[in-house]
């Protein structure tokens, strides 16, 4: 142990820059975020982008890092989003305390559902995820009195925010676009905390070889269970920001075409990278926003580069980018 | 009388839920032989169903006939599977289990545009035969002839694939393939045929439980979608990769799904769901799951 640490002390490895630049992720990622909304045609898209972008990012924790494919994470993006606006519309709870049930409630769900889920291996996970979180759209779906049903939730009507006193407009999408940044910055420096930490190399460890991780005395189930609930949190809070800037909640958001969006999402961008999701976010709705206005299938287009990337860029667009400069 | 209910009503019911049941059995055996020979989880399957039933609208506004339409619908979609299979699907195998489920469910995207660009948005209607419309007592009451042809085709189906696989020459192949298609490839056997085959065999069964199915329905192109979820739930409360599983969970949840629909009709869907948990709490391998499961 120690003779390694001094024979990298007596040879030291020149770094790619590359390595250096990771080191500053958290720093390049908020400045990149903090100059977002003059790139984008408008700032609605922008803040759609940040709030999808998270919700990728909480994704890709469970898929790209720890390499568990779950189709179920439209349940916490959806819990989040309605036990939010349910704090709000029905109970005019403040909006920071009504964020703060939302991540509350999906971290629960995420648990619940990470208990029975995790007890199935490889290839089930994304059945019994999926077939979970259907159980969960059912079920607020027939809670009609409490969550509107078919009809979706209304009236998360926000105007107004007050943070340390001052009192901000939030229907003012450049105001909505920094209030959630707040929240989104939060989650991406604990994010990237915890990849730097002893814990995120056990679920790099998990991904590449799981029999080996346990062979090295890792508690393989319960790493997995509690990522996929700290996945679920961050999903969580996604959904729960994305209430108020939407001001509904369709059902939709809770059903498993949701969680495949993470999916396609994710894997655009590039799964496993820090970046990637917050690319493939972007180029996801940019998609939409630009082949919407050309025909009402642009589902179609979305299905047809979602395969192309699937037999040809494996890697995603981010994860291409950082492996050609790699390279060089 | 049973909580309110005379016995004959909840026979009823439960025969009801074969019927209902032999749908998802056709859906699941489909879904089941591609996992197990081919280690895909077509996420397209409920898309294959979705066109299975056009594809039956189709043929029968062009004919005029639905048994011409039932024999040639299976036949078209498992063409189309072999098309997804060899082009699609086929450059993905050895890249990891996650590629072709992914590519898959892409594909469902666009086959659900290109049938809502081909036919539109609304709806449309698969009238039952004439031959099959109408109800006969079965001594516990009268039932739809038409929900009974259904079991009556789903256990021929079924015998049909037993025999197929268990008793024929390609059905050894296919087994042998299943346990170790290394050594079926030293044999001799293009094993990349076989698989060809049993992706087109799978989409054809969910192709034909597709038009099966339109009459009892409707046909939208979204109709797949919630279908795609509920065969899930049978292949994993049956035990992924098995056929018997799948028959036998199956039936369950169709009768689970008709008694609750007895007491609680709202609450139907969700009694599925929560019948999974339940099975994954008390054998996660499935009933009728190989110990170790599928890693």
């Amino acid at each position: 142990m120690s003779s390694a640490a001094s024979s990298s002390a007596e040879t030291p490895v020149k770094l790619h820059w590359l390595e250096t630049a990771r080191q500053y992720r958290f720093p390049l990622t908020l400045a990149f975020l903090l100059i977002f909304p003059w790139l984008m045609p408008y700032e609605a898209l922008a803040v759609n982008i940040l709030i999808l972008g998270l919700y990728a990012l909480g994704f890709n924790l469970v898929f790209g890092y720890t390499g568990l494919l779950s189709f179920g994470h439209a349940a916490f993006l959806g819990t989040g989003a309605y036990a939010c606006g349910i704090a709000v519309a029905n109970y005019g709870i403040g909006w920071f305390a009504a964020i703060l049930i939302g991540t509350t409630v999906a971290t629960l769900t995420a648990a619940i559902m990470g208990v029975l889920a995790i007890r199935t291996r490889g290839i089930y996970f994304a059945m019994v995820t999926l077939a979970l979180s259907m159980c969960v759209y059912y079920t607020l779906y027939q809670m009609q009195w409490l969550t509107g049903g078919e009809n979706g939730l209304r009236g998360v009507n926000i105007k107004t925010i007050s943070v340390l006193g001052f009192e901000l407009s939030f229907i003012n999408p450049t105001v909505k676009y920094y209030v959630v940044l707040a929240f989104v910055a939060t989650a991406i420096w604990l994010f990237s905390r915890l990849l730097a930490s002893p814990f995120g190399a056990v679920l790099e460890a998990i991904r590449e070889n799981e029999e080996r991780a346990k062979a090295c005395g890792y508690d393989v189930a319960r790493t997995k269970l509690l990522i996929f609930i700290i996945s679920g949190a961050i999903c969580g809070l996604a959904g729960a920001l994305n209430a108020l800037h939407l001001s509904i909640v369709p059902i939709e958001t809770l059903h498993y075409t949701t969680s495949g969006q993470a999916v396609m999402m994710a894997l655009l961008g590039g799964m496993g990278t820090f970046f990637g999701p917050f690319i493939g976010a972007a180029t996801f709705l940019l998609i939409q926003d630009v082949a919407s206005t050309i025909t009402s299938h642009w589902q179609l287009f979305v299905g047809m580069i979602f395969i192309a990337f699937v037999l040809f860029f494996p890697k995603g667009i981010w994860g291409s980018i950082l492996h050609w400069l790699e390279q060089r | 009388m049973i909580g309110g209910f005379t016995l004959d009503l909840i026979l009823l019911q439960l025969v009801t839920g074969v019927a209902l049941g032999a749908i998802y059995v056709l859906l699941a055996i489909g879904l089941s032989l591609i996992f197990g020979l081919l280690n895909v989880v077509n996420f397209a399957h409920g898309a294959f169903f979705m066109v299975g039933a056009y594809v039956g609208v189709f043929l029968f506004g062009l004919t005029g006939n639905f048994w011409v339409s039932l024999v040639i619908t299976p036949l078209l979609v498992g063409g189309l599977g072999l098309l997804v299979e060899r082009f699609l699907v086929r450059p993905l195998y050895g890249r990891g289990i996650d590629y072709p489920l992914l590519l898959t469910f892409g594909l469902s995207y666009v086959m659900i545009e290109a049938i809502r660009i081909t036919f539109g948005l609304t709806g449309l209607r698969l009238p039952t035969p004439p031959e099959l419309r109408g109800a006969v007592n079965i001594g516990v009451g009268f039932f739809p002839l038409y929900r009974l042809f259904l079991i009556g085709i789903t256990a021929v189906i079924i015998g049909a694939l037993w025999y197929f696989i268990e008793r024929t020459r390609y059905g050894l192949i296919i087994r042998a393939g299943a346990r170790d298609p290394e050594i079926v490839q030293v044999l001799g056997i293009d094993i990349a045929k076989v698989w060809l085959m049993v992706f087109a065999i799978g989409t054809g069964v969910a192709g034909l439980s597709g038009i099966l199915a339109a009459p009892l329905q409707g046909v939208t192109p979204e109709m797949g979608v919630p279908v795609l979820a509920e065969a899930f739930v049978v292949t994993v409360v049956g035990g992924m990769g098995s056929l018997g599983g799948a028959v036998i969970a199956g039936l369950l949840v169709g009768i689970v799904v008709a008694m609750t629909s007895l007491v609680a009709p709202d609450m139907a869907k969700v009694a599925i769901f929560t019948l999974m948990a339940v099975v994954l709490l008390v054998r996660p391998r499935g009933i009728m799951g190989r110990a170790g499961g599928l890693g």
